[in-house]
């Protein structure tokens, strides 16, 4: 029987024109966890949410901490979509980073918890969020509220097995 | 036609045969996932040693009597005394907190919602990095991130933690714990991973 390596990248996206939504659907259902890494740049005032199954309700919540250079802080949102720390002093150049680990992606029995990390050269921040759904995640969305993507950022996302 | 045998390798450019196959430098090496009624604790034994470093990715709900939260600790080697010290910096509602121990018999890696005091089907998440897990020249570092929201209840924690267990020997067997519960709820579930270097 072949074997296979244990994160596998699933797809990727480039934007080629500035896009305010990326979206990853027909997502295989032979892993255990997700992971999307998106490394992009926006004007001032990026509100990003990560939504599933392309729901747009407030169905998500999201606990985040994070840091400015200057003090720590943490502030939590029920929105429509896992929310990131909304950005300040932010590029439009790519140099932003958003990972986020998403869990047991297929399990109809839970809720879907999600970590992950939103950093640039202003901020340094993390999260974890929570998608009250026990529905198998099949597509993943990533949409900027107000600003869009700019040409060049990109988006990836893998499935990493469990043994 | 004679047959192919298949030959694993973690490092790209060393595939030299028809049947290598490159595995990457993750590897699955167990899973646990906690089944109807519950467990006390988790524990990765017979750890293989040829890996660099260890990962464990999780999703956890503890039992801890009417609690909402709970504190998930690890262990090595089922050293169950206080050989181990930790920090972490965790955003809870509106507060931010850094705080430390030492002393202490676990290494604090996460916080995730409790039963009954939770909302249903309310799971924490984590990673943890277990690094240089079988150097037997210095002590052994585990960071991790983690955290929960638990909806319904308005609330949840993330952070940034760190420990280290005072110990040189080889990590070959990793326990996890509920700090103050006593254990973890059905469909909890944690995998280890090893992670390899260039070369290995």
């Amino acid at each position: 029987m072949p074997l296979s390596s244990t994160m596998i990248p699933i797809a990727t996206q480039t934007l080629t024109v500035n896009a305010g939504t990326i979206t990853f659907s027909s997502i295989p259902q032979n892993y255990t966890d997700l992971v999307l890494v998106s490394v992009f740049g926006a004007s001032v005032g990026m509100d990003i949410h990560v939504r599933f199954n392309g729901d747009n309700n407030n169905n998500y919540s999201t606990n985040r901490l994070f840091g400015n250079g200057s003090a720590a802080y943490v502030s939590r949102a029920d929105d429509s979509g896992i929310q990131p720390r909304t950005s300040v002093n932010q590029a439009a150049t790519v140099t932003t980073i958003l990972k986020e680990n998403i869990m047991n992606y297929t399990n109809t029995t839970i809720y879907k918890p999600v970590i992950g990390r939103y950093d640039y050269s202003g901020q340094v921040e993390t999260h974890a969020g929570l998608w009250r759904s026990t529905a198998a995640i099949t597509s993943v969305s990533m949409v900027s509220l107000g600003q869009a993507f700019v040409t060049g950022s990109t988006f990836t996302i893998y499935g990493i097995k469990a043994a | 036609m004679g047959s192919i045998s298949l030959k694993t390798k973690s490092k790209s450019n060393n595939l030299t045969a028809p049947g290598d196959v490159d595995l990457g430098a993750m590897i699955p090496i167990a899973t646990s996932t906690v089944g109807a009624g519950g467990v006390a604790t988790v524990t990765f034994s017979d750890i293989p040693q040829n890996y660099e470093h260890l990962q464990i990715r999780f999703i956890s709900r503890n039992t801890r009597g009417s609690n909402t939260l709970d504190a998930i600790g690890i262990r090595a080697n089922a050293d169950s005394a206080n050989n181990y010290a930790n920090h972490r910096i965790y955003g809870a509602g509106a507060t931010v907190t850094g705080t430390g121990e030492i002393t202490v018999n676990r290494i604090t890696i996460s916080h995730a919602p409790a039963s009954t005091g939770a909302g249903a089907n309310a799971f924490g998440s984590g990673i943890v990095d277990i690094l240089d897990y079988k150097n037997t020249n210095k002590n052994k570092t585990i960071k991790s991130l983690g955290g929960y929201d638990d909806s319904t209840q308005s609330n949840g924690i993330v952070g940034l933690y760190s420990g280290v267990w005072l110990s040189t020997t080889a990590i070959n067997s990793l326990t996890i714990v509920s700090t103050d519960g006593t254990g973890f709820s059905q469909y909890s579930s944690f995998a280890l991973y090893g992670i390899k270097i260039a070369g290995a």
